[in-house]
């Protein structure tokens, strides 16, 4: 069996930004059912948080292909 | 599950062997040999169409809009007031918006080509193509950020936070210079080269491995073939909104960083 480590590894650090990619919608919709007329505001901030959980997958997949 | 099944049944085959998609699918060749290549002139097809669309829209614009000029506001108007207004404040987005405005419209048409049937490319998944457009978002908040506080001023309004003990502040401010000046236009590069560099591989995968199991002969390999290209579809869907969403959040960062450099200090 041949392949790259490096994958495993890029498995792996996607389950972080997984489980917070998770919380932070569970959040977003827990707010905006407990507050409807905020949901504009609320999804602003979520996809930030979003973006910055996500990034660090991003940056490691980008990493994955330079290494190898 | 049917990702674990396609690839079990793509790597059963001894003979002709299935390969999977890698990075050199974004490497076509030059058209003619003229040097061109196809996502350059996806590229300047998208400015063209960006500037045809504009101009059409707002040509004739009068009071009551037309079905054309109300599409143009529409965005105009998703840019200007839930991006712009937004992160940057109701006094001094206004400056800001045509650039914001030119920013997300050129990424969502290059991203959109991913899924245009025929076209099919992302040109942003070469990343040569992001980093002009991170850097001028970087020049455009630090400039910005230098015009409101002078550079001193600005370096210090970015770098030391308030209210901490100045013995943290050693710490503090070379982690504070590198996440807000130096850091920040690589994750723009790489979030949005790697959102489209992924989403095309898994579509070329999906397409790909289909087609090679549907030629297989096998029976059981073909329905496999079969349900691959459903999943392709149902991941043209998610990409769908994935290329929506990552022009939406490279508009809405570039307009955070602008926002948090004119800020007034507190």
């Amino acid at each position: 069996m041949t392949g790259s480590l490096n994958l495993i590894g890029l498995g792996l650090s996607a389950i972080g930004p997984g489980v917070a990619i998770g919380l932070i919608f569970a959040a977003l919709i827990g707010g905006i059912a407990r507050q409807p007329e905020a949901a504009g505001t609320l999804f602003g901030r979520a996809i930030l948080g979003f973006v910055l959980a996500e990034a660090l997958f991003i940056i490691t997949l980008a990493i994955a292909f330079v290494l190898k | 599950m049917s990702l674990t099944a396609t690839i079990a049944a793509a790597t059963i085959k001894a003979g002709d062997e299935f390969h999977a998609p890698s990075a050199g699918i974004f490497d076509l060749p030059s058209i003619a040999d003229s040097g061109i290549t196809k996502s350059m002139v996806l590229v300047t097809f998208s400015a063209v169409l960006i500037l045809g669309f504009m101009i059409a829209s707002s040509r004739k614009a009068s009071v009551v809009p037309g079905r054309l000029q109300f599409a143009g506001e529409m965005v105009y108007g998703f840019v200007r007031n839930t991006i712009a207004r937004e992160a940057i404040g109701s006094e001094k987005f206004m400056k800001f918006v045509p650039f914001l405005f030119s920013l997300f419209l050129f990424i969502i048409v290059n991203n959109y080509y991913g899924i245009i049937p025929l076209v099919q490319l992302p040109s942003f998944g070469r990343i040569g193509y992001i980093v002009p457009l991170a850097a001028l978002a970087w020049l455009v908040f630090i400039g910005a950020g230098i015009k409101k506080h002078g550079f001193f001023g600005f370096l210090k309004h970015a770098t030391v936070p308030h209210g901490v003990p100045s013995w943290i502040l050693v710490l503090l401010v070379p982690l504070e210079f590198l996440s807000n000046i130096i850091v920040r236009p690589f994750t723009l590069t790489l979030r949005l080269f790697g959102n489209m560099f992924a989403g095309h591989l898994l579509l070329a995968l999906f397409a790909g491995g289909g087609a090679f199991l549907l030629q297989d002969g096998n029976i059981v390999h073909g329905g496999v073939g079969i349900l691959a290209f459903v999943m392709g579809i149902a991941v043209s869907f998610l990409e769908l909104i994935v290329m929506f969403l990552q022009a939406y959040v490279f508009t809405l960062l570039a307009a955070m960083y602008i926002g948090e450099a004119i800020a007034d200090e507190h």
